[in-house]
């Protein structure tokens, strides 16, 4: 059900762990549906992520999404960053069965959250984009065995 | 790598020994078993002498047991056809919170109908009793359907009071025994059970074949309709084959019941205490003592089951979860739900379930890479602070 690469990227999970000495950090998700996402962002002033980790509780798609998006925003500057979206995740994990299209867009709500963090400790205006609306947490279509 | 297959409950291993006894069935003896012919008389006399085996091990007669598709069939038989069958003496049944979906869809698709349903709740461990049962007779009842044993956490229910007290109060008693047959003894006679479902692939037998036992005295309208076959009781050719195979697999799970039951209790009370000893903060889903003998159900605190099946799948272990990601729905397992689990718990939960082939290595093999699959996926857990 899953590629090779969101395989490589849950059993060998990049970025993982906190960022001990990070300026930003976001939270997602919640224990209810199954899966939280915390993206912790280390932002140089100049406004370039040098550093970033992931902490994540959820299924395969969620810590590969999570590991994906911490790998695609290193390195980058935080408006590169906001510009991340969750179908640039899911394609670079080269796809993602349909009921596990939410876990890439909680990758992306948790990057801009732990980016608005960032501006927010900064005291600098929040850039536009970074704010995500609250919606439905959507799961795909219910499937039994 | 090492492979240890611990998803029993989801499905069993055909037996080498029942295949043996299926192989004339697909090969030479191909007859339809309605024909007069002697190449359909053949494939009757080992339709028969399947039946007679399922009606032996459950004590009931021959002609009260009827071949079905599955499992899944002979429960949407049972409840269909009382419902039917009995609409001039009431619209009730009482049933658990726990069912299987066989049951519990089958029930919401008669309460659309009209039929009124009573789900009664389960305890902490999954259980209920035969006073919860009593007092929710009505004279409206027509059916009472509890599983004998649960398919997730592996509570067996006290069938035999449930039974002594459906027969006293004159309601048809029905239980899904898919799990239990194979496991635990059963006696439908002596625990007034009226109808039962049970399914080959869960006990070594092969897949697309299931029985149904129907007390004499009950006739239930045919589920299927088409044909003669089952004395009218379950229409299309018979899966001769798969019959002879459910009979073969349940005379020899049945043959040897306790001696299993004992080793593979065994093996489950090492892999339960082994588990408890080496992982923090887990919790065993279920009856502590009366479940099944092959069911082991921990909820890992602080992770996620699809995550723990995958680690344990890239060891080569194969298990099961409750959590909403291995169903792809919102929520995770009914059944967890109903004992009061959290979300958050009932998502961290994982099933292993042994067969006849498990060893004592395949449990020790767990008890080395499960302990470690939490320990990385904790660390990698916002919600753990360890």
């Amino acid at each position: 059900m899953y590629t090779e690469k969101v395989l490589d990227h849950f059993s060998n999970p990049r970025n993982m762990g906190e960022v001990a000495d990070a300026n930003g950090m976001g939270i997602v998700g919640n224990a209810k549906c199954g899966d939280i996402m915390q993206i912790f962002l280390k932002v140089s002033d100049d406004g370039v992520i040098e550093d970033c980790g992931f902490k994540t509780f959820g299924c395969g798609a969620a810590i590969a999404t999570s590991s994906m998006a911490t790998e695609m925003i290193k390195g980058k500057t935080i408006e590169e960053a906001l510009a991340l979206t969750n179908a640039a995740v899911v394609e670079a994990l080269e796809g993602l069965p349909p009921a596990k299209i939410h876990c890439s867009v909680l990758a992306e709500e948790a990057v801009k959250s732990a980016i608005v963090d960032y501006c927010k400790r900064k005291g600098i205006a929040i850039p536009e984009g970074a704010i995500v609306e609250e919606h439905e947490h959507d799961h795909g279509e219910a499937e039994e065995e | 790598m090492r492979k240890v297959y611990l998803d029993n409950a989801a499905t069993t291993a055909l037996s080498p020994k029942v295949l043996e006894k299926m192989m004339p069935y697909l090969t030479g003896i191909y007859g339809n078993a309605s024909s007069p012919h002697s190449f359909g008389q053949e494939a009757r006399r080992g339709v028969e002498n399947a039946r007679s085996q399922v009606a032996k091990v459950l004590n009931a007669l021959s002609e009260e047991i009827i071949f079905t598709g599955c499992g899944t069939e002979s429960d949407n038989t049972a409840l269909i056809g009382v419902v039917e069958r009995y609409a001039k003496k009431g619209n009730h049944i009482i049933t658990t919170n726990i069912e299987h979906h066989a049951i519990l869809h089958t029930c919401e698709a008669l309460e659309k109908k009209g039929v009124e349903v009573t789900y009664l709740p389960v305890d902490e461990n999954g259980m209920v009793t035969a006073e919860q049962v009593a007092e929710a007779i009505t004279d409206k009842t027509i059916l009472v359907s509890i599983m004998f044993a649960n398919n997730e956490v592996g509570t067996i229910m006290p069938i035999a009071e449930i039974g002594k007290i459906c027969r006293e109060r004159g309601v048809i008693f029905h239980t899904d025994a898919v799990q239990a047959v194979g496991h635990v003894p059963i006696d439908v006679k002596e625990m007034n059970i009226d109808l039962l479902s049970l399914s080959a692939h869960k006990f070594h037998g092969p897949k697309g074949v299931g029985a149904l036992y129907m007390r004499k005295g009950i006739r239930l309208p045919a589920y299927i309709m088409g044909g003669a076959q089952e004395r009218k009781r379950r229409a299309g050719t018979e899966n001769v084959a798969g019959i002879v195979g459910l009979g073969a697999a349940v005379e020899l799970a049945c043959e040897n019941l306790e001696e299993s039951a004992a080793r593979m209790t065994a093996l489950r009370n090492k892999l339960i205490d082994g588990l408890k000893e080496r992982i923090p903060e887990i919790k065993l889903n279920g009856h502590p003592t009366m479940r099944l003998p092959n069911n082991v159900n921990y909820s890992i605190r602080y992770i996620e089951g699809e995550s723990i099946l995958l680690m344990l799948d890239m060891h080569g272990i194969a298990a099961s979860s409750g959590s909403a990601c291995t169903s792809g729905s919102l929520d995770p397992s009914h059944v967890l739900l109903a004992l009061g689990l959290s979300h958050e718990i009932a998502h961290g939960s994982v099933r292993l379930t042994l067969g006849d082939d498990t060893t004592e290595e395949d449990i020790d093999y767990v008890l080395e890479v499960l302990p470690k699959i939490a320990e990385r996926l904790r660390a990698m857990s916002p919600l753990y602070h360890g």
